[in-house]
């Protein structure tokens, strides 16, 4: 290895070091200048509209927001336990679902159906309709031995029952994405065909699947809102209510504002590990 | 060394037949090998080296023949399979090392999942063969660190640790740069002096006629030529084989 310290550039180089730095100072100025351009030009389109003061008192309204703002707080929790229980429920009924679709022996035959069946009836199948479904199906069967069932409960059945199929066919993705060879090493070792599987592939599989397996968790935060259409008191049915008494739509701005903040930090996690396993890829790794 | 008992071979296989749809692959094979022998398999590409050892490690079912290991019909339909494969190693050509597992833990892996190791037994014994090849500092490397013969030689080194009755190579030099060739042959050395009993596909010829004791030609899946190593390099016998040999001196 040659020593770098006594290193002195050419002049050669030292003319391709200062236009670089030239060319890189001007597009950083020119990327700000179309910035403010387009933030004035938006600001000036809006605000001159004719509507635009009706718009500004019914949807920014800053005292309805401060009424507001504690109660869709309030419903906001709900979201979150609600959200919590159904990614737990939406990973196990995922994997398990994931894990039907891949069995080979034609002894599991149905079970490889109905695991087929099952995913292209709820990919297909709308969530609210889904949500109506479950939410005002399962209490109609009035089921002996069992009281009110609570509406967040029969949300979180119907977004774990859509939201399963799409997250399984993340999984077997994933699985399908592992290498035969790598199931091959581990049965040759004398590990069982459920060992190989929870010891070499999926451990490999959930690693790969992890950017798109977070993409549908972002996508499940926000349509947790949609159990409000069953009539639980969540962020959107709180600030639903809030309109109605305020005749003012300054509340759902503010519910939706709080969804965008709560998905930011899921987001964010999903770009930084989606990074972190594009460079393993990129650092010529088979994970 | 113990004198070789010649009425009790270590895995023997009778008219090993394995079609893929309508080609023969293997057209009726017949091998044996004894305690602590090394056989080398050799052919051209497409012979079925390969699939030979697939059908004995049982991972590619076969179409016909028989293959016994210590006398016991590992190839009878209700054969457990899991329980045969724990006794017979098998070592790819492309290492197929477990990429998220560390290079200590890829080792331990069947040796806690498969004999029901404790994971302090599972890592000294690890160890141990960490240190015979001299990659103990590695431990904790992940395989994607590691050169091509570092991999291989772990790779060996993890079907060994659980002591199979008969390690199955398949073709384990071919994927690797000229240079690392031969630490990888010299573990294989270093296993036959302690013992091992091994059946390998290779291309290294000189290394087969140094080690083995045995060679096999195989030729569009049939045995063409066999004989103890030094005699089958010095006179071949058969067409095929002189024009084997000679077209891979050439090279």
């Amino acid at each position: 290895m040659t020593d770098n310290a006594n290193f002195e550039p050419s002049a050669a180089e030292l003319e391709r070091r200062r236009i670089r730095a030239k060319a890189h100072r001007k597009s950083i100025l020119i990327s700000l200048a179309s910035t403010v351009l387009f933030a004035v030009v938006a600001w000036f389109g809006l605000t001159s509209t004719p509507g635009w003061s009706r718009v500004q008192a019914s949807f920014f309204d800053w005292n309805t927001a401060v009424t507001a703002w504690p109660l869709v707080l309030d419903g906001l929790w709900l979201n979150l336990r609600v959200l919590v229980f159904a990614v737990i429920g939406v990973l196990f009924f995922g994997l398990i679902l994931a894990l039907l679709r891949t069995l080979k022996n034609p002894v599991f035959f149905p079970l490889r159906i109905f695991a087929r069946a099952y995913v292209d009836f709820f990919r297909g199948l709308p969530l609210i309709i889904v949500l109506y479904l479950v939410g005002f199906g399962i209490p109609g069967l009035r089921l002996p031995g069992i009281g009110r069932i609570p509406t967040e409960l029969l949300g979180v059945v119907a977004l774990i029952l859509t939201y399963s199929a799409y997250v399984a066919e993340v999984f077997r993705a994933g699985i399908e994405s592992i290498h035969p060879s790598q199931r091959l090493a581990a049965r040759s070792l004398g590990l069982s065909y459920s060992q190989s599987m929870r010891l070499v592939v999926l451990p490999q599989a959930v690693r790969r699947v992890a950017p798109p397996l977070m993409n549908d968790f972002v996508s499940l935060q926000k349509d947790v809102g949609l159990i409000s259409i069953l009539g639980a008191v969540d962020a959107v049915r709180a600030a639903q209510i809030q309109v109605a008494m305020s005749a003012n739509f300054t509340p759902y701005v503010v519910a939706g504002l709080l969804f965008v903040v709560l998905a930011i930090p899921t987001i964010r996690f999903a770009d930084r590990i989606t990074e972190k396993f594009a460079k393993r890829e990129q650092a010529g790794n088979a994970l | 060394m113990t004198e070789i008992d010649w009425n009790n071979p270590r895995l023997k296989v009778r008219g090993l037949r394995k079609n893929f749809d309508q080609k023969v692959v293997l057209g009726g094979v017949d091998l044996e090998i004894y305690p602590g022998q090394i056989v080398a398999l050799i052919g051209s590409s497409g012979s079925g080296k390969s699939t030979l050892l697939r059908c004995i490690n049982l991972i590619e079912g076969i179409s016909d023949g028989q293959i016994w290991l210590e006398g016991r019909d590992i190839s009878v339909a209700d054969i457990d399979q899991d329980e045969v494969r724990r006794e017979i190693g098998l070592v790819f050509q492309s290492y197929n090392l477990f990429a998220h597992l560390s290079i200590l833990d890829n080792i331990t892996l069947a040796l806690q999942h498969v004999q029901g190791k404790n994971q302090d037994e599972a890592e000294t014994i690890a160890m141990q063969w960490l240190e015979r090849i001299g990659l103990a500092d590695k431990a904790e490397s992940y395989p994607d660190k590691l050169s091509g013969g570092q991999q291989q030689r772990t790779a060996i080194v993890r079907a060994v640790a659980l002591n199979p009755k008969v390690l199955l190579l398949d073709e384990v030099t071919s994927a690797l740069d000229p240079e690392l060739v031969g630490e990888v042959l010299e573990l294989i050395r270093d296993l036959k002096a302690t013992g091992t009993t091994i059946i390998m596909a290779t291309h290294e010829l000189s290394f087969a006629r140094d080690v083995a004791d045995w060679v096999v030609f195989l030729d569009k899946g049939v045995v063409a030529e066999e004989g103890e190593a030094a005699e089958f390099f010095a006179n071949p016998k058969n067409e095929r084989t002189r024009e084997f040999l000679s077209r891979l001196k050439a090279l």
